[in-house]
């Protein structure tokens, strides 16, 4: 950005927003900006507090404490001016099966009160964007998973939305109609819309996202770019072995390597771990144990963070 | 929050695009329903009663049953089908993502369902023409009841509905309240021959028993207070149940 580009006001901004259901913290303390035309993602177990953090970003749940703006409008105070620019992809499909996609989308139209020929109109490009035409005048009820998710995806997109909110777009899919998905939110965010959304995938956030925020009981503990988050809190490799914590403290002695251990599971990390398994391979005995090398990933730095996976149930 | 007559309309033309595909399977069983009591207790029974009301025990049945049609035709909807919206299909969990906000949703179904009662209430009424039992034109005078007895259930329904937290509920509000509704709100025989004293005033405090009066008072062509007094029971009682719904789906909604 040049020094006279005026700074872009962030689609999103939470300051300590705290959400309690009764004795029950959801969110605690969350602060948060998602910068016009990124793609932004909220991570974290069941439970951490995502769902929540997305309901009070388009007004349907109220935060205990703290004020959420989006597009500069404090959603408390407004909720309709705000929903009537984003769109919401929830994590169920919600669609009336008797009826076909053409018309779900029809319906869900008038309830931004689009009508005529716009609508007509918008109807038409959202088969064709989400690969819906072949099966748009077929009942819902008859459509796979991946249709109805695609269908679903396109109702938000009806009243073309500047800010996309995605709830687990991609929960139970398979592979192609996730990669086709992803597609079509890089496209989106091609065109300038802004994309948040929820995930338990770390593949998908590290290859959807430009930022990622990582919650866990309702805490916010650690946000910036998927790859510099991984750089600056982990290293680039992993090595995941087992062993126990009496070889571990043999072979990794007086030795700076990050790790991390779940049971027998020990994952070592560096900018490049060939050294440590040669040196391991030498030290084992030949007892050829399996070794596995790979990139480090966000779940890495999740279990850094938290020591929790970030596929169990919070 | 506030409410927007526009989306409130959305609403509605969303359960009206699903009716216009499934009306067949919904409209028969709650429509045929007054039809058989017309039959079997107007025509069979009355074959045996000299008069009711000063009049044939068909006729007296007829305008209770226009009544009892809308009421069927509203409860069936604020209740059952409300119910699942609410809590099933999370139909309202998808349109507040849209600037539909519970107060729109609120009003679109108690349109929703003042719909159906008019359409349940308006072909019963045409079956009686259709016999004779509907003294043309003063009969027409009695349609206000429809939506009368619509709007009354609509929101005693939808009040009761957004409290309850299980389906089995339901059963509960049909069987122990709008079948003794039913069966004693003047429908049947006068209430006014039969009850006396304190039992007048409970008789009084039923809501189908206005409605049914409104009815009866009109195919008699009697027009007096007492109808202005029925209308106004509806809208207060109405005015206060949809206050008391308001509060309670902006919290199922908005938590």
């Amino acid at each position: 950005m040049s020094a006279a580009e005026p700074a872009k006001e962030p689609t999103i901004r939470a300051r300590g927003v705290h959400k309690h259901f009764g004795a029950r913290h959801a969110v605690r303390a969350l602060d948060l900006d998602v910068p016009q035309g990124v793609c932004f993602g909220l991570l974290g177990p069941n439970g951490a507090g995502k769902t929540t953090a997305l309901r009070m970003v388009y007004g349907v749940t109220r935060p205990t404490a703290g004020t959420v703006e989006v597009f500069g409008i404090d959603v408390a105070r407004s909720p309709r001016k705000v929903r009537a620019r984003l769109g919401v992809t929830l994590q169920d499909n919600v669609q009336i099966e008797a009826l076909s996609p053409r018309d779900n989308l029809k319906i869900f139209a008038r309830h931004h009160l689009l009508t005529g020929t716009a609508r007509e109109r918008r109807v038409e490009e959202l088969l064709d964007f989400l690969e819906l035409r072949s099966h748009a005048d077929v009942p819902v009820v008859a459509l796979s998973g991946g249709y109805r998710r695609r269908l679903a995806i396109a109702m938000s997109l009806i009243h073309d939305p500047e800010l996309l909110v995605l709830d687990e777009p991609t929960t139970g899919l398979d592979p192609a109609v996730r990669l086709a998905l992803w597609a079509r939110v890089r496209e989106l965010r091609a065109r300038g819309r802004t994309v948040l959304l929820t995930t338990h995938y770390m593949d998908e956030a590290e290859r959807l996202c430009d930022r990622v925020l990582i919650l866990c009981e309702g805490r916010a503990i650690c946000e910036g770019a998927p790859r510099a988050l991984i750089a600056e809190r982990l290293a680039r490799e992993a090595l995941e072995l087992d062993c126990t914590p009496e070889e571990e403290a043999r072979w990794l002695a007086d030795e700076s390597w990050k790790r991390l251990r779940s049971g027998r599971r020990l994952v070592v990390y560096g900018d490049s771990v060939a050294p440590l398994v040669a040196r391991l391979r030498a030290q084992d005995g030949g007892d050829g144990r399996p070794l596995v090398v790979r990139p480090a990933n966000l779940e890495d730095v999740f279990l850094a963070a938290t020591g929790t996976s970030l596929g169990g149930d919070a | 929050m506030s409410v927007s007559m526009p989306h409130a309309l959305s609403v509605w033309w969303r359960n009206a695009s699903m009716y216009r595909r499934t009306w067949k399977a919904n409209l028969l069983p709650n429509f045929f329903e007054p039809v058989f009591y017309l039959a079997g207790i107007g025509i069979g029974v009355g074959a045996y009663i000299q008069e009711m009301g000063g009049t044939s025990y068909a006729r007296f049945l007829a305008p209770g049953l226009v009544c009892v049609a809308a009421m069927n035709g509203a409860s069936f909807e604020a209740t059952y089908n409300v119910f699942v919206r609410l809590t099933w299909e999370k139909t309202y969990d998808a349109m507040l993502t849209t600037p539909v906000e519970p107060d729109d949703v609120l009003l679109g179904e108690l349109l929703w369902a003042l719909t159906r009662a008019c359409i349940y209430g308006g072909a019963f009424f045409l079956v009686l023409m259709a016999f004779g039992l509907a003294p043309l034109p003063i009969a027409l005078a009695a349609l206000p009841a429809i939506p009368l007895a619509g709007l009354l259930f609509s929101a005693i329904g939808i009040a009761f509905t957004l409290r309850v937290t299980k389906i089995d509920f339901l059963s509960f509000y049909f069987t122990l309240f709008l079948t003794p509704l039913f069966l004693f709100s003047d429908v049947f025989f006068p209430i006014d021959e039969r009850l006396s004293g304190g039992w007048l005033w409970v008789a009084e405090a039923l809501p189908l028993v206005h409605p049914v009066r409104f009815a009866r008072s009109a195919f008699a062509g009697q027009f007096g207070w007492q109808m202005l007094w029925d209308v106004a029971y509806v809208l207060v009682v109405s005015t206060l149940l949809l206050a008391f719904a308001r509060r309670t789906i902006r919290r199922r909604l908005t938590a």
